[in-house]
């Protein structure tokens, strides 16, 4: 009888699958990240090259679509699973399917939330901010679109197999998103301010690492629903 | 492969299965011990997915308990799940990935390593020689099934539960299934299936069951 994966090396190759998929699909990948740089990129445009207005409102407007643009792929973490059968076959894994589906958000979120975190300090020098706040951007964006895609994920598993599901989520997570929205850029502007943003970044960790424990919990017991 | 040593058995007690407000089957009951081949018919619309899904604990029976071995298999969980090799009627193919990595991620999900060469052997045993890293997305209906069965080949779980295995395979590769099935079960394997083709499979143990249409809504709900 052969060697049994280790718990790790599974989920390892879960993580590393997911990627691969969306890697080969870039296009959806594609589409998130250009999303965000040219809804972000759009508001300079329309409320005129004012430096003090446009650096007063570049937290809540990064932020706001940061959130947006994470939404838009939500549906893609189970949707492909779910219709190929895939889902099944986790469910009857020898693995806790919390975990599996903890990487399946990892996956999800390396491939939407991590690149705008990468790019969101080139787009916030559009606005005009300082080093510092976008520091604290980078950071609070790094820990926000994270629990953005845990929060999500329970979304995107609720509404799995129903027909017109991109509103649906929009309406189940949106109201789920207000804390870190309002953490997160409540840190940003905090800096802008020329406050500390401990405060709000540690309330941001707060809500990631209740986003961190809860949210496979509640993804899992909602796929099970989903399958039966 | 050989699973004589060890006694596995299949029980179901009592189960019965409700969708929406049409009973499907009620009191079903048996036991598969080792190197039985458990063949269910019945017409479209009369729970053989359901059972089957039920036995590997994908959904809950209406009414009843299935055992693995003394236990309940949802208590059991994961401790059942690492015995089963369940092919659903969707191939749980990726079709951006090619056959390799499909089957290299499906039996990493049972923790089971991934031989590149035994696995490279089935594929091509199986015809799909030329298609080893194409992404499956080219590949007809019936090699994708050819793909998800290639498990069969590579995984060593005493526990084969297959929906509509048949469908969309070829003479030669019903053959080759056919004998693959008759090869498991002599070694001490147990395997549920279903099927519409007249497949016929020479096994100590083979079983057939029946499911009939109860079309009669609300049948005997409240007992």
């Amino acid at each position: 009888m052969k060697k049994k994966l280790s718990t790790l090396s599974v989920l390892y190759r879960v993580l590393a699958r997911d990627i691969r998929v969306a890697l080969r699909r870039q296009s959806d990948v594609a589409a998130v990240f250009f999303f965000f740089i040219i809804a972000a990129s759009l508001f300079p445009l329309g409320s005129g090259a004012d430096p003090k207005l446009l650096k007063a409102m570049a937290p809540s407007v990064l932020w706001v679509t940061a959130l947006l643009s994470c939404m838009l792929s939500l549906s893609r973490i189970y949707a492909s699973d779910h219709a190929d059968g895939t889902l099944e076959q986790i469910m009857l894994s020898n693995q806790p399917t919390v975990l599996i589906v903890l990487m399946k958000i990892l996956a999800h979120w390396a491939l939407s939330g991590l690149p705008l975190v990468l790019v969101a300090p080139l787009i916030g020098v559009q606005f005009n901010l300082s080093g510092a706040e976008l520091q604290t951007l980078a950071l609070s964006l790094l820990m926000g679109t994270l629990a953005l895609s845990l929060i999500g994920s329970i979304g995107a598993a609720l509404t799995l197999g129903i027909r017109g599901t991109g509103v649906l989520i929009a309406i189940l997570v949106l109201p789920l998103y207000i804390p870190v929205l309002v953490f997160g850029a409540g840190a940003v502007n905090a800096v802008s301010i020329g406050m500390s943003a401990n405060g709000a970044l540690s309330l941001l960790g707060a809500v990631l690492a209740m986003a961190l424990v809860f949210s496979p919990l509640a993804s899992a017991a909602a796929l099970s629903i989903a399958l039966e | 492969m050989k699973f004589s040593t060890s006694n596995f058995e299949l029980t179901a007690n009592d189960l019965s299965a409700v969708r929406g407000e049409r009973l499907l089957f009620k009191q079903l009951n048996f036991s598969l011990k080792n190197g039985t081949i458990l063949y269910l018919q019945g017409a479209n619309g009369t729970g053989k997915t359901t059972l089957l899904r039920m036995l590997c604990g994908l959904s809950k029976p209406y009414s009843g308990v299935i055992n693995w071995c003394g236990n309940n298999i949802n208590e059991l969980a994961e401790d059942f799940h690492q015995n089963i090799l369940y092919i659903g009627h969707l191939p749980s193919i990726k079709e951006d990935l090619t056959a390799l990595e499909n089957l290299q991620f499906s039996l990493a999900l049972t923790g089971d390593s991934f031989d590149f060469a035994h696995a490279c052997e089935v594929l091509k045993l199986l015809g799909l020689g030329k298609a080893l890293h194409l992404p499956t997305r080219v590949l007809s209906q019936g090699q994708k099934r050819r793909v998800a069965l290639a498990r069969l080949w590579l995984q060593n779980l005493p526990l084969w539960i297959l929906d509509e295995p048949f469908t969309a395979l070829d003479v030669a590769a019903t053959e080759l299934l056919k004998q693959k099935i008759e090869h498991f079960a002599n070694a001490g394997g147990v395997v549920v299936m279903t099927t519409h083709q007249e497949v016929l499979i020479n096994a100590p143990n083979f079983v057939q069951l029946r499911l009939e249409d109860l079309d009669k809504p609300n049948h005997n709900l409240k007992n």
